[in-house]
């Protein structure tokens, strides 16, 4: 793997990332909780959320089966309502992506595939470098890798750098997202300085973990990436995408996140182009409130199938 | 892929039935409704859209000497009577009525004032609940609260609230004064009475003795009157620097304790190391929280000048998410100005602004056309020596000024007759202590705005007014001590 930027340049990046004062974040969080979320605003806000799914299975015990299904289900949501969106993606591990991509054929789907020995990350770079390919190989359109964590707290910023900008040269078209497992960095002001690192090295998303490790996608560790986002694109104009994962499994909670995408970056990112939901059980939580919401009635669970 | 949409909230409206408003308010005085003895009333509107509320008795120094005399009685024949356990019984008693009825008491204050439902229903009752609760549990401990003292109750408070956060302001002096054993005679703001008086209605529920808590209703002539009475020990009064002033003359030359909390023109600075989106955040709590009505409001910010363009653009995107609208939406940020009067005073300032020359930023949004509105308002090139930087406009209207040392701008926040609050806003712990040690403020915040609690005092240096709310020193205001 090769250094991209000289030493000084991560300092300079680094230089530009403001402290993150975590009573302040959370006070702006309670804000955008109390806000009340009704009506066609609730519909339009289910639609766009579903629409943002990134629907994930990331087990050991995948079966190309498991596969299938849940690439039928992400063309079928719910049948019994219409005019539903597609969601956005279906993320898989690389061994998945072939089989994924033949299920979804030209439904207008991605394949997504976690990558860089997700979730640990702990691997040399020779195999993450593989790992990557196989995955493109196997046609997939984004790529989600994971940083190296243990290398980010003993402070070796210039090497977690490089690797995503060596990953990101791989992906040529794919778009690439950086997953920061922010349960394990220490603060909010770590969370900010990998954000902009990560931007500053190319990612094209950043996203919050891999799902295996709690918390998750909290409020405060959106909330703060956001920040990174808005700042980047206020000194470049270059938009960057979003995508919470793991945690978020109430159509509650999306909203939540939509409103505050809404009021800290703007309308803009509310497309699945710059903002998704890493989820598995979102999804149908969405359904259920998107039918409540159209009929007055809430349905059983038994009504929206599981996979 | 999906393109880009619209997403706006709809109105979330809380429900107005949830509250009783009679049509007609007499005066409370000995535990009993009286009719004002010049048969005056006067109307009370809702702000956000000019509709009538109910009608409100005048009172006028007849009722006053009333109510005084009744709480007078009161106060000789059983409120000082009580032991200090039986006196916090009644309050605790009063406050968890008042938090069963907390939701009602939101909607009424934001129908008469103007304030976010939001709001009413977060900050405003639930802090008056509290204040009652914490001062509920002194009142059999006030010797151990001033070890090695004799402290008593003074005797009679008159006391005078202001319109910006009625409920709270009548905790603020009512259940400090009662847990030391006074009584009162209590004067609300003409524009919000209605929360004071569905407060006699909780007291009456709550089966306090007749006489301890008495509401005059009226205009400043009913203040003047119950200033000027000379059977009261204490005068307790909330609201203008002027007004102030000539309630300090009028007790001139008798035994009358005195406490004055008057206006601010509060500093809040951000300096280049902080938290950036954090401390704009703060700026917007510390300016536009209750339309800027807030005595201590964050008016005046200064900004280092090195993130100064920073800092401003996004103050501006700010509050392009900020919703100016009817109070009784939930999702509602600024609601109406308190009264047609006021909204005329914050326009003649934004006015004056832009003669003195300062650019102007407000946000495009839509006001309703009934009721009164203003938009959050930024002004930007303003000199030290404009009158919007001088004086205080109680709207939610922010001057902003830059600053390039330390030094400079502890000048510029302290070359202000007032000195009631004041924000700080660094990463560095060090800066916090030096800067907030420098500040002629009665309160300084670092690193968050607009906080409050029962166990911490509050009150202004200068032009803000003298004596304490809150916390010990709150106890102290209505006691006298012997050794």
């Amino acid at each position: 793997m090769r250094s991209t930027f000289p030493h000084s340049d991560i300092t300079a990046i680094l230089a530009q990332s403001p402290p993150i004062d975590q009573i302040g974040v959370l006070e702006r969080i309670a804000r955008i909780q109390a806000r009340s979320i009704k009506g066609t605003a609730k519909l339009q806000g289910l639609r766009m959320a579903l629409s943002m799914i990134d629907l994930t299975t990331l087990e050991g015990k995948d079966t190309p089966g498991k596969v299938k299904q849940l690439c039928y289900k992400a063309q079928h949501l719910h049948d019994q309502a219409a005019d539903l969106p597609l969601v956005a993606a279906v993320c898989v591990y690389p061994t998945m992506v072939g089989v994924a991509k033949n299920a979804l054929g030209n439904s207008g789907i991605n394949v997504a595939s976690v990558s860089t020995a997700f979730p640990s990350g702990q691997a040399p770079f020779s195999v993450k470098r593989d790992d990557t390919l196989f995955a493109l190989e196997n046609g997939a359109d984004e790529i989600d890798m994971v940083i190296s964590r243990g290398r980010l707290l003993a402070g070796d910023y210039q090497f977690v750098f490089d690797e995503i900008a060596a990953i990101k040269e791989l992906c040529s078209t794919a778009r690439l997202k950086v997953i920061f497992e922010t349960g394990e960095l220490d603060s909010l002001d770590q969370v900010r300085r990998i954000s902009d690192l990560a931007i500053a090295a190319g990612a094209d998303f950043i996203k919050t973990s891999t799902g295996k490790i709690q918390p998750a996608a909290t409020f405060a560790v959106v909330l703060t990436m956001l920040g990174a986002i808005k700042d980047h694109y206020d000194r470049t104009g270059k938009m960057i995408g979003m995508k919470p994962a793991g945690g978020i499994s109430s159509a509650k909670l999306a909203l939540q996140h939509l409103l505050l995408v809404k009021e800290v970056l703007g309308e803009a990112w509310l497309t699945n182009e710059w903002y998704r939901f890493g989820a598995s059980s979102l999804a149908n939580d969405l359904l259920m409130q998107y039918q409540k919401q159209l009929t007055g009635k809430y349905q059983s669970a038994a009504y929206f199938s599981i996979d | 892929m999906m393109s880009k949409t619209n997403w706006n909230l709809e109105p979330a409206l809380e429900s107005a039935a949830l509250v009783q408003i009679k049509p007609q308010y007499e005066l409370f005085i000995d535990g009993k409704w009286q009719a004002p003895s010049s048969g005056a009333y006067f109307d009370s509107l809702n702000p956000a859209d000019e509709s009538h509320l109910a009608k409100i008795a005048w009172a006028n120094q007849v009722d006053v000497d009333a109510a005084v005399l009744a709480a007078r009685a009161a106060y000789t024949n059983v409120w000082s009577q009580l032991s200090g356990a039986e006196r916090g019984k009644y309050l605790f008693r009063i406050a968890r009525i008042m938090q069963e009825r907390a939701r009602e008491l939101a909607v009424l204050e934001t129908l008469d004032g103007g304030k976010p439902i939001r709001e009413a229903r977060d900050v405003d009752i639930p802090l008056a609940c509290n204040h009652f609760f914490y001062y509920a549990g002194w009142a059999d401990k006030l010797q151990e609260a001033f070890p090695g003292q004799v402290a008593t109750a003074l005797g009679v408070a008159g006391q005078i609230t202001p319109w910006n956060f009625p409920l709270l302001m009548l905790a603020w002096k009512i259940a400090p004064a009662l847990a030391c054993g006074n009584t009162v005679v209590l004067k609300p703001a003409e524009t919000t009475s209605l929360t004071a008086l569905k407060f006699a209605e909780i007291c009456q529920e709550a089966g306090l003795p007749s006489g301890v808590v008495n509401i005059v209703t009226g205009y400043g002539d009913t203040g003047a009157a119950l200033v000027a009475h000379p059977d009261l020990d204490k005068i307790a009064f909330t609201g203008s620097t002027a007004v102030g002033k000539q309630i300090q003359k009028a007790c001139i030359g008798t035994t009358k304790k005195l406490t004055l909390e008057l206006g601010g023109k509060s500093a809040n600075i951000i300096l280049e190391d902080a938290p950036i989106d954090q401390a704009v955040e703060g700026v917007i709590n510390a300016i536009f929280f209750n339309q800027g009505h807030v005595c201590c409001a964050g008016s005046r910010l200064f900004v280092q000048e090195s993130i100064a363009n920073q800092v401003l653009e996004k103050l501006k995107f700010r509050l392009q998410s900020i919703y100016v609208g009817n109070p009784l939406d939930k999702n509602t940020d600024i609601g109406a100005i308190n009264s047609k009067k006021q909204l005329e005073t914050i326009e003649r300032y934004i006015q004056l602004g832009l003669e003195e020359g300062a650019e102007i930023y407000q946000p495009t949004c839509d006001l309703p056309s009934s009721g009164y509105y203003c938009k959050p308002t930024l002004f930007m090139d303003v000199a030290q020596s404009a009158r919007i930087v001088q004086e205080e406009i109680f709207g939610p209207v922010l001057t902003i000024q830059t600053f390039r040392t330390i030094e400079e701008v502890v000048q510029k926040a302290n070359n202000s007759p007032y000195g009631l609050a004041a924000g700080i806003w660094t990463d560095k712990g060090s800066r916090i202590f030096g800067v907030s040690q420098q500040l002629h403020a009665g309160v300084v915040w670092a690193n968050t705005y607009n906080k409050f609690d029962p166990a911490s005092p509050f009150g202004g240096y200068k032009e803000s007014g003298f004596g304490r709310e809150g916390g010990l020193h709150g106890l102290s205001a209505y006691l006298k001590f012997t050794n």
